[in-house]
């Protein structure tokens, strides 16, 4: 028999032997282990990779690769779910906290994961002149304004912050090694769900002998760690063998490329260059192309992203909250999601983002339908009209479109003119409207930092608020915000929430248009893909075939 | 000639600091804050603008600014990005990646552009002549990112990898050198038809010489000299100004860093490719003017 050497025949034996080993190691406790690689079209990052230095979706994604918190959110349903720590619990109905790490957790670099390494980061992260982007997160504990100054007359005065009276915050205090207490400033029964966000993060002792070194190459805690960062290219990291949480990542590498064109991109994905596209560009949404591409392996997903008017409320006509309402009823939401986004936005009937824990639907009622003649009708009523009706955004995205759209859907009921006004960079847009400069409304969006009601009410609605444009300002409402904020149980505090909420038609503090969604596609080569609430790939569960 | 080169040198250095601080104010003076927009659609905390204010000396005045830059600059310093990568390494990953797609496109339209030139030069109102003036004229036409972006979607061309090898970038170069192709072999025809006529062709036919070599040596060098300078202009635009094409295939060069820049208004990295094109230009334009003596011995600098 000529072709049958010795050595092929023993390939042949050991290729029988190993599947039969195959057969018979098939332990069912044990899951199968899939390892490679795949590559995620990606943006550089603006911020350096500091997890409380980090707050846009780009630096987000590989921040939650390499880190995790005492919580986190499950990507199926965005519970929150212990993860770093043990236990959070607290005997005083939520004023302090005591906070349980397990133990056996380890930074890449090999030192362990211990309290100290919690209250240090959130030190850090809280005192002003270190200059974080979420540093008021930590503002719910005890201490925050001994160690966080506000400049007394405002960025365009002379004066800057005075230098802080401490670093350390007096609400943190280290008890052993895995454990560690939390003071709160006022008692909060949403902090477990709040620690679960990227601002608290953990850092190791490496991240204070030299930030600006480690911001440029992070030792995390997480389930991958950095391997490789070229700038302007590509990022890898590589699964985190010694990692200690139930949330083992089954791939060996991600590899997230820089990309300057999302057609590019898109192509690349569909042709398998790369394997995973967040969202697809709007050119492939038409006619749903994007799904007679890929087929089912393209989601569509609503994600925690919402688009707000800002309603100018200290000028004479917009502080009517009838003319608001008229608005509101005026424009016809369906119509332009059709006709501008495709259908991929969703109406919103509330003020509250539905993959929100506590959202109930149409809490606004008939204010937020659109119905031209009851517009009309309240607005005719109003003894006051504004003085310029028109409707500001930035001319450097992608909003002209629909606000003409909404602009023309307001003139069409009315009857009074609505105009667009276009502003060529967010930066000069954003200025103007936090000085209150507008001299009509604005454009407005909202992204949830953590997945509860409360992230949607107080940031943005309360008085003073820290996102609230319009400058919206009511004593009731802000009480029942307060009772919620100061009740203990978590259902019976969400209730308070909804309350609240449901006050708002009357005020129409901000008029609600739609929240997104986003169009995700993938490659063939990746399996078991689950987008999380925040619409990014769950990096951990993914597996490549 | 080298002290005509030196000369240059020196007139060059007014000119790099008159444009690169046109450059600086153009891009630092923008209205609005460029921190303002970088918290999505949050209002910036107030400790993180202070801090990156003082940060990037964002708080003196402009023109002291200017100095503080144009002092790091000189020492190679190019200072950071707001996410605290150097500058430096942002230009040294990029400018690489865009030196071969500019060389690969210059080969390509000088080998493509001078032969076609000829051809047609030579063979002055034939088909080959008019199919070559028609083809010439749609390249012209055609915008470039049509002529890429069918390229690629209609061939169904994968980006170019990350560490960009030369042969992934022939086509990416060949798409970017099409409008200069074109310009080349226009401009080569003209002045072949024209040199045909002059005395020194006629005299070099008359001396018995081969036509390859009357067309090779005498026709030739003395009609390249608008075409080199179009090349060397070329090799400049090409390194910065290749940003339709650098997207459209994803390679990670010079014109992509640019455009990203701008749109995150990293002014940083803005001026110091500025900076950079600037004196590439100059270099560029030089070398060119030097040029103009190898090719024609009758101009001399002094």
């Amino acid at each position: 028999m000529r072709g049958i050497t010795p050595w092929k025949v023993a390939v042949g034996l050991t290729a029988v032997a190993l599947a039969a080993a195959g057969c018979s190691s098939a332990d069912p406790v044990e899951p199968e282990k899939k390892d490679g690689s795949f590559i995620i079209s990606w943006g550089e990052p603006q911020n350096p990779l500091i997890p409380a230095g980090t707050s846009e979706t780009q630096g987000g994604v590989v921040i939650d690769a390499l880190f995790t918190g005492l919580t986190q959110y499950a990507p199926k349903d965005a519970k929150t779910e212990m993860a770093n720590a043990e236990s959070i619990t607290s005997a005083d109905n939520g004023k302090t906290w005591t906070v349980k790490l397990k133990s056996g957790w380890k930074w890449h670099d090999g030192t362990p994961v211990v309290a100290k390494n919690y209250v240090d980061a959130w030190n850090y992260a809280a005192y002003s002149p270190n200059g974080l982007i979420n540093g008021s997160f930590f503002a719910d504990i005890a201490g925050f304004d001994q160690v966080h100054t506000e400049d007394p007359d405002g960025e365009e005065g002379p004066k800057t912050a005075p230098k802080p009276a401490t670093d350390k915050l007096s609400g943190l205090k280290v008890v052993d090694d895995t454990t560690f207490e939390v003071t709160l400033a006022g008692p909060s029964n949403l902090w477990p769900i709040k620690v679960g966000y990227a601002a608290f993060m953990p850092l190791p002792d490496a991240f204070f002998a030299d930030p600006a070194k480690f911001g440029q190459a992070p030792i995390g805690n997480g389930p991958f760690k950095l391997s490789k960062w070229t700038k302007n290219t590509e990022l890898v990291v590589t699964r985190y063998d010694d990692y200690q949480g139930a949330d083992k990542a089954k791939v060996k590498d991600v590899i997230f490329r820089v990309y300057t064109d999302d057609a590019a991109a898109y192509e690349d994905v569909k042709n398998g260059t790369i394997d995973f596209q967040q969202q697809v560009p709007s050119a492939k949404l038409v006619g749903n192309q994007y799904k007679s591409d890929f087929g089912d392996r393209a989601s569509n997903k609503p994600i925690s992203v919402s688009a707000f008017i800002a309603m100018p409320t200290w000028l004479p006509g917009y502080n009517d909250p009838n003319i608001r309402k008229a608005i509101s009823m005026a424009i016809d939401r369906q119509l332009v999601i059709d006709k501008i986004f495709n259908g991929t936005r969703i109406p919103m009937n509330g003020w509250v983002n539905p993959n929100m824990s506590g959202y109930k639907a149409d809490v606004c009622g008939a204010a937020c339908k659109f119905d031209a003649a009851a517009a009309k009708a309240l607005w005719d009523a109003a003894p006051v009209k504004p003085k310029e009706l028109s409707l500001a955004y930035n001319g450097d995205a992608s909003h002209k479109d629909w606000v003409d759209a909404v602009c023309g859907s307001i003139s069409q009921a009315l009857g009074t003119e609505c105009k667009g006004k276009p502003f060529p960079t967010f930066g000069e847009f954003r200025t103007l409207v936090v000085g209150e400069k507008m001299t009509g409304m604005s454009r407005a969006g909202w992204q949830a930092d953590y997945p509860s009601i409360e992230n949607w009410l107080n940031p943005l609605l309360r008085t003073d608020a820290s996102s609230n444009d319009g400058k919206f300002s009511d004593k009731a409402f802000d009480d029942k915000l307060k009772e919620a904020d100061g009740t203990a149980d978590l259902a019976a505090a969400e209730k308070l929430y909804q309350e609240a909420e449901a006050m708002l038609p009357n005020l129409m503090p901000t008029i609600p248009l739609w929240h997104s969604s986003q169009q995700t596609v993938w490659s063939e080569k990746l399996d078991n893909v689950v987008i999380n609430t925040f619409g990014e790939l769950d990096l951990v569960s993914v597996t490549v075939k | 000639m080298g002290r005509y080169a030196l000369r240059r040198l020196l007139q060059a250095i007014p000119v790099f600091i008159g444009t690169t601080f046109l450059i600086w104010f153009l891009v630092w003076g923008l209205p609005g804050d460029p921190f303002a927009g970088r918290c999505g659609e949050k209002k910036c905390p107030e400790a993180y603008v202070t801090y990156m204010t003082e940060k990037f000396n964002l708080d003196e005045p402009l023109p002291v600014q200017y100095l503080m830059y144009l002092k790091n600059l000189i020492t190679g310093n190019f200072g950071q990005t707001f996410n605290g990568t150097e500058i430096g390494e942002l230009l040294a990953q990029a400018f690489p990646i865009s030196m071969k797609l500019a060389l690969v496109a210059v080969v390509a339209e000088a080998l493509i552009g001078i032969t076609a030139g000829v051809l047609t030069g030579l063979r002055r109102g034939s088909f080959i002549d008019n199919l070559v003036l028609v083809s010439t004229l749609v390249l012209i036409a055609v915008p470039i990112f049509v002529i890429g972006l069918v390229a690629r979607y209609a061939l169904g061309l994968s980006s170019v990898s990350p560490d960009a090898p030369f042969v992934e970038l022939i086509i990416p170069g060949i798409i970017l050198a099409s409008g200069s192709m074109a310009y080349i072999t226009r401009l080569t025809r003209v002045n072949l038809v024209e040199n045909r006529r002059a005395d020194y062709v006629r005299t070099a036919v008359a001396k018995g010489l081969t036509p390859s070599r009357v067309t090779g040596v005498h026709l030739l060098r003395n009609s390249m000299i608008p075409v080199v300078t179009w090349l060397g202009l070329d090799l400049g635009a090409l390194m910065g100004g290749a940003i339709v094409t650098e997207g459209i295939f994803n390679i990670r060069g010079i014109g992509g860093l640019l455009f990203g820049a701008i749109n995150r208004r990293e002014s940083g990295v803005v001026v110091s490719i500025v900076a950079i094109l600037v004196l590439v230009y100059l270099v560029v334009n030089l070398l060119v003017d030097l040029l103009y003596g190898v090719l024609d011995p009758r101009i001399r600098y002094e």
